[in-house]
């Protein structure tokens, strides 16, 4: 019973990696870029929830819905006025500029509210579920995140296969070149892609908090890293391999925090990912990309 | 006529072979002077204390942006866990000069050989992680070095080490380390090593930047440089000439953590307690050395030696004028941003272009001219 | 004893027979021409013989000895050395150490000798700079030796491919289409060279080219690929007025 609880808490929380690393891999998919500063825009989401349901008494939902807008503008912003100008660049010169955005994030953030950790009040307000007989007692936390999770996912996945823009952003990722020449407006659709990513953060930002409820300006960082090894693990740029790269890091971490030690916890996750990457190069579900000569 | 003999003129006698380049001679003449210069500031009280506490630091920086610049820059590889190999020369660095305080009487003989098994140690983690770069490409490699980092960072965080009559004792538990009434706990997990001796100084931080600069400018300037450099330019086209990949891939890991791991003993040595967190050996740190190295230019030693440097200084100079001290590391975020889209925007790279090639016409009418 | 003994060399890429059953005996000091239309799996043959891609069936000899499955460094060791079809320049890299690179398991001395100034490293230096502008010379790039590989137009690039496939001391050269971008002048003065090198360092040079004036012009013998599959082999004059190979080049 205790590992299946443990297991239950994995999930949950692989389910907000997966979140967070499906904004990592849709990016990395169309923009070939690594945007850390991904992993800001969940803490900048938390603080408007926090900021609109705790400062202003708003309804929780309403709070998320709010980040949701925030955070999708803000994602916006910064594909235009710090990545676009840099399409033609080094994807070194890329990520260098991304970890500027992520200092400028967190900057903003200590400006506004402080260095102080805060203390986030859950979004959601379902009792907790008990199991057999109270031997299993399931958090409405967990229940929500997990629900929340498998809902986005067969969304995001139906949106991509299925509509429009979705295939429109499955041509890009695959050649910008070739697509823009059938007519696919390749800036929108990139401008796109990064809005649902941000989206998706403030999502995963209410969750993450809700679940683990102290906030400041670094709240961000550490799970934006994890789920960066989630996209990777799953093989980047693959929107299946986020989700269950994400899933499997959470089950991972919260196991071997549960079995084996706490404080090394982080360490046996990045050590099954180098021992993942070593056996598969590019990840679970990655292509492999044999160079012509 | 007057173009063709001046191509003539300028054209060098490849046949003497010199054992500098004037370029990495300025470089060394930069560095002497600066030294020179801030050093007299200080022995004469000119220099503000708080300034006079980031020489130590700007050489160790300086150090670490020009040993990721070997991997980066001339090598080729991205890596983002350069602060794990100064964290392992740090922390074994430390550990002996702690052990041997009492031993080893004469300071700078412990203090030599604390840099010795710092590269040492630092070394072997660098072929560690050298074996899973031979497989891996991009920003697969990066994540790869990412997570070492992490890793080393946080069994260094979890592990206790002590000293008893009976020998060492080491466990992930402090209660479990069974030591003996005499015992001393040298590593504390989370508390880290203290009371290490304070023998970093400006002068031993200046002889290891020079130490490191002459040692990457040689490598560079060799046979071995540029078997390293053709392997980035092309691997496909090195391996077809006979290049062996994995011995110098392995070769530049290696040397490159050596120097990381030096850096990590010049940092340690300079405070008396040694910690590791997200901000000294995490992430965040290698992250910051990988900035030195792109806004320095990739393999471009110097240009490394002087983005460390102001990078380093900007936060705490910053700091220095009143209103702006809570904004500092706001403004060092926004300057980084707008330095990348002037450096390599679209827009300004084009600008750039444009401008050089009027200002490259103008001066061969000129020279037509004169003709 | 042949230099060059291939037998019953191919590869399959998911299915697909890229090169099936290549045979092919080169003596030493022979001008061979391989040709074939596009996709016929020329540079796979290539790409075989160096090691960039291990073989499915059969293998090959230099000089008696097997070199089937090693890599392509170890390949080049032992005497095999190749140009580009898509050229492969050290490009931030000056002409002249473009060729020193070439030089690199011909004139050695240490790490330590380099990082150090050791004399090794003075008189290994000096040697090397001498034979890489004896090999620039003769390809017409002493004049360019410090500029960078990359400002070189697309003609003494290619040169400087050969240049340093050259420098690695081949016993046998592979040359993967030469003369593609030239103009007719710059192809004659390229026959002319790869004439003058197999001669002048004792080679043995196996081309592929779509430029017929070369292949003629140069080759004694020609194999003709089609879809992996050897379709004529032998005089190149003969092979040319073959109706099966002038059927797959213009295609009917």
């Amino acid at each position: 019973m205790v590992f299946l609880s443990q297991l239950i808490s994995g999930i949950s929380l692989g389910g907000i990696y997966s979140l967070i690393a499906l904004g990592y891999t849709m990016v990395y998919g169309i923009a070939k870029m690594l945007n850390f500063a991904h992993g800001d825009v969940i803490m900048i989401g938390a603080f408007v929830i926090y900021t609109s349901v705790v400062s202003a008494g708003l309804n929780p939902v309403l709070g998320v819905l709010i980040a949701m807008v925030f955070c999708t503008v803000l994602g916006v912003l910064i594909e235009r006025l710090a990545y676009k100008p840099l399409r033609q660049a080094t994807s070194l010169a890329v990520l260098i500029t991304a970890i500027g955005v992520s200092y400028f994030l967190q900057n903003v953030a200590l400006l506004i509210f402080g260095s102080d950790t805060k203390q986030f009040s859950s979004v959601v307000s379902l009792e907790p579920v008990s199991l057999a007989g109270g031997e299993l007692v399931i958090s409405g936390e967990t229940i929500i995140t997990i629900a929340v999770s498998v809902v986005i996912m067969v969304a995001l996945y139906l949106f991509v296969n299925k509509t429009k823009p979705g295939k429109a952003m499955l041509a890009v990722s695959e050649d910008k070149g070739a697509a823009q020449l059938m007519g696919i407006n390749v800036n929108g659709t990139i401008a796109l892609t990064f809005a649902i990513g941000s989206a998706l953060a403030a999502v995963a930002g209410a969750l993450l908090c809700s679940s683990y409820p102290a906030l400041s300006p670094y709240t961000g960082a550490m799970p934006g890293i994890k789920a960066f090894v989630a996209a990777v693990f799953g093989g980047i740029g693959s929107i299946p391999g986020a989700m269950i790269g994400g899933i499997l890091l959470g089950i991972i971490e919260n196991l071997s925090k549960a079995y084996i030690s706490s404080q090394l916890s982080d360490a046996i996750v990045f050590a099954v990912l180098i021992f993942v990457l070593l056996i598969r190069p590019t990840g679970i579900m990655g292509k492999k990309i044999n160079e012509k000569v | 006529m007057a173009i063709k003999t001046h191509s003539k003129l300028e054209k060098k006698n490849t046949n003497t072979v010199k054992p500098f380049k004037g370029k990495d001679l300025i470089t060394y003449l930069i560095v002497v002077v600066f030294f020179t210069v801030f050093q007299v500031l200080a022995s004469t009280g000119t220099l503000k204390n708080s300034l006079k506490a980031l020489l130590v630091p700007i050489c160790v920086q300086v150090i670490l942006a020009v040993s990721l610049n070997l991997v980066v820059g001339f090598l080729g590889e991205l890596s983002l866990g350069h602060a794990g190999f100064m964290c392992v020369g740090a922390f074994t660095g430390t550990f002996f000069s702690v052990l041997m305080e009492d031993v080893i009487t004469v300071v700078w003989v412990r203090f030599a050989c604390a840099f010795v098994i710092g590269a040492i140690a630092a070394a072997i983690s660098g072929i560690l992680i050298g074996i899973p770069v031979l497989r891996l490409k991009g920003d697969y490699l990066a994540i790869v070095t990412l997570a070492f980092g992490e890793i080393i960072k946080t069994i260094v965080n979890a592990l206790y080490i002590g000293k008893d009559s009976n020998g060492f004792h080491m466990s992930l538990d402090s209660s479990k380390l069974g030591m003996g009434t005499d015992g001393q706990i040298i590593l504390n997990g989370p508390q880290g090593i203290s009371g290490t001796p304070k023998n970093s100084t400006f002068l031993i931080g200046f002889i290891l930047v020079m130490l490191v600069l002459i040692i990457v400018n040689n490598l560079m300037d060799s046979r071995t440089g540029r078997a390293i450099m053709s392997i980035r330019d092309n691997r496909i086209a090195a391996e077809s000439v006979g290049i062996d990949i994995t011995k110098y891939k392995l070769m530049v890991f290696t040397i490159s953590a050596a120097m990381a791991g030096i850096a990590g003993v010049l940092y340690s040595h300079n405070l008396s307690k040694l910690t590791a967190t997200t901000a000294n050996f995490g992430y965040t740190m290698s992250i910051t050395i990988l900035v030195y190295v792109v806004l320095g230019g990739m393999g471009n030693v110097r240009g490394s030696v002087i983005a460390a440097t102001i990078l380093y200084a900007l936060p705490e100079l910053l700091r220095g004028i009143g209103d702006l001290s809570s904004y500092r590391m706001l403004i060092y975020s926004i300057l980084l941003i707008l330095m990348m889209i002037f450096n390599n925007g679209t827009y300004f790279v084009s600008l750039r272009e444009e401008i050089a090639y009027k200002f490259k016409n103008k001066k061969t009418k000129t020279a037509g001219e004169a003709a | 004893m042949a230099l060059l003994e291939v037998k019953n060399l191919g590869i399959t890429f998911g299915g697909l027979h890229a090169v099936d059953n290549f045979n092919l005996t080169l003596e030493k000091g022979a001008l061979y021409g391989l040709i074939g239309p596009n996709g016929a799996g020329k540079t796979t043959v290539f790409n075989l013989l160096t090691g960039v891609y291990a073989p499915t069936t059969g293998t090959f000899y230099l000089d008696g000895k097997e070199l089937k499955g090693k890599k392509p460094a170890e390949i080049n060791k032992a005497g095999i050395a190749r140009t580009f079809q898509n050229i492969r320049l050290f490009k931030n890299l000056s002409v002249l150490d473009n060729v020193k690179v070439g030089l690199h398991n011909q004139m050695k001395y240490s790490t330590i000798e380099g990082i150090f100034r050791l004399p090794g490293f003075f008189k290994t230096e000096k040697k090397m700079n001498e034979r890489a502008m004896d090999l620039l010379k003769v390809f017409d790039l002493d004049d360019s030796a410090d500029t960078l590989a990359s400002n070189l137009p697309y003609g003494k690039q290619r040169k400087l491919e050969i240049a340093r496939a050259i420098a690695t001391n081949p016993k046998l050269l592979l040359l993967d289409e030469p003369a593609a971008g030239m103009n007719p002048n710059e192809t004659k003065e390229l026959m002319e060279t790869i004439h003058f090198i197999r001669d002048h360092f004792d080679l043995t040079v196996l081309v592929i080219e779509h430029d017929m004036s070369l292949v003629s012009g140069i080759c004694e013998e020609i194999t003709v690929l089609n879809f992996g599959k050897e379709l004529a082999k032998g005089n190149t004059a003969d092979v040319l007025k073959n109706p099966e190979v002038v059927k797959a080049y213009l295609g009917e």
